[in-house]
């Protein structure tokens, strides 16, 4: 089994680096370049706790060989916010909503959402609990989650609509 | 961490089928990987060879062709599922890929794994089952077309041979005058199969001139259920025969005690899933019950 050089961007930034045939994503996101965000659980599939962005999509790092990922964009939690001081909307609003109790979902809920709301601004309840099906959490009944996706929705589509105060600070 | 195996990402569909054919039975395809990760963790497979068609965007299509709709094996579920053509023309495919797995699986998992991997519980085959789909296999000695129901030989086995790659699903579509559902028993949404049916109907005259009707998750294979189908065909469209002709189901089937239901229940259940399949299907075909 040789080793194979890839490069991919990595929350914004090109990293290149040598993995072999058999690892998986998570093995090298966490082990290799130890972004510990993306959280290890199921390792079949059936959790979502190692959802990354491919290509702005949802994908589960567990089961994406890393060589699948060359020249291709990946984003992990780390890549949202430098910091407490600029967490995205929806991460305020996962605080706002106590939609975090372990945390150790929540990487995995915030990446599908934002991907969510990229793609449908303003989904519904059902909407949003059919895209989050494949994500588990066993701590908060997924009320407060699925509020706290609402609040960022419909705190983004207040601030693009077009009016004196909130107009200027959209984009 | 998965067993060692020699990875290779060939450029083109003909590149994939040499290397296979040179590669031998101990290289297996990897698309979206969502079956083939699994099994290798698992220790289920241990490849040599493993061969990455996820690249490959010659198997990766859905075009309209008039009356029938051409599916590259590569095209993604979620693909699918967000697809115009495929919601006008085999909308019972979208309803069954809609409740399959998750997003997250349905980005990377393609219709071709899905039918290769062959699942007794492949929930993409039922609905291609009663719309008579052919599958476009290439290999070592050119093309050949499958019809569906000769493609499944077994639990995880199928008709193709060393070198071969299901390329291309063709799928006759919709008519005027049919209808179709697709129903679905598991523990949660997104979870496996513990039955399905799929049912295709056509009425007309008050009679069902057409009645297709394939299960999954209830026998080796995914099946067309024969017995149900025959004791349709011709018949009044009334509720009683559409009974009656449900109970052949546990005739036309096959199922195991497993993990996700008993031999019993599935059997039971079988019955039911297929009658609800049907009803909305003459429902859906706008035939008023005769």
């Amino acid at each position: 089994m040789e080793p194979r050089v890839i490069r991919f961007r990595l929350n914004g930034e090109w990293v290149r680096l040598s993995v072999m045939p058999n690892e998986l994503l998570i093995n090298v996101l966490r082990e290799k370049l130890h972004l510990t965000g993306t959280k290890y659980w199921c390792g079949i599939g059936e959790c979502g706790g190692c959802t990354v962005l491919l290509d702005g999509e949802p994908v589960l790092s567990c089961l994406t060989l890393a060589v699948d990922v060359d020249g291709r964009k990946v984003t992990t939690i780390e890549g949202l916010a430098t910091g407490e001081d600029d967490l995205t909307p929806l991460q305020r609003a996962f605080i706002e909503e106590g939609a975090i109790q372990c945390g150790f979902c929540t990487p995995g809920f915030i990446l599908t959402a934002q991907a969510l709301l990229r793609e449908n601004p303003n989904p519904t309840e059902e909407e949003i609990r059919e895209y989050v099906r494949g994500n588990l959490c066993r701590c908060t009944g997924y009320v407060s989650i699925i509020r706290a996706v609402k609040r960022a929705a419909s705190e983004a589509v207040k601030s693009r609509r077009p009016g004196p105060a909130a107009g200027a600070a959209s984009g | 961490m998965l067993p060692e195996f020699e990875y290779h990402r060939p450029a083109s569909l003909e590149e994939a089928v040499r290397l296979l054919s040179e590669l031998g039975p101990d290289a297996k395809v990897i698309a979206g990987g969502t079956d083939l990760v699994v099994k290798m963790r698992a220790g289920l497979v241990s490849p040599r060879h493993v061969v990455d068609l996820s690249r490959l965007t010659e198997i990766r299509f859905i075009r309209d062709e008039g009356d029938r709709l051409k599916i590259g094996a590569g095209t993604t579920l979620w693909e699918i599922e967000n697809s115009r053509e495929v919601a006008r023309g085999v909308p019972v495919l979208r309803e069954a890929v809609e409740e399959m797995a998750s997003w997250h699986v349905k980005t990377t998992a393609t219709i071709g794994g899905n039918l290769c991997n062959a699942s007794p519980a492949a929930d993409a085959a039922p609905p291609l089952m009663v719309h008579d789909a052919t599958l476009v296999v290439v290999g070592p000695e050119g093309r050949r077309e499958v019809p569906i129901g000769e493609f499944f030989t077994g639990p995880g086995q199928t008709v193709l041979g060393v070198g071969e790659i299901l390329a291309e699903v063709v799928v006759p579509k919709m008519r005027r005058g049919q209808g179709a559902a697709f129903e679905k028993l598991t523990v949660r949404e997104g979870a496996l199969s513990i039955a399905s049916a799929a049912a295709l109907v056509e009425i007309s005259g008050g009679r069902f001139v057409d009645a297709r009707v394939a299960l999954g998750a209830v026998a080796p294979t995914p099946i067309r259920a024969l017995k149900v189908e025959r004791a349709l065909k011709g018949r009044p469209a009334t509720r009683e025969i559409l009974r009656s002709a449900s109970r052949e189901a546990k005739a036309d089937i096959k199922p195991i005690t497993d993990v996700r239901g008993s031999r019993e229940y599935r059997e039971e259940m079988s019955v039911v899933l297929v009658r609800r399949a049907l009803e909305r299907a003459v429902e859906r075909a706008g035939g008023a019950w005769a």
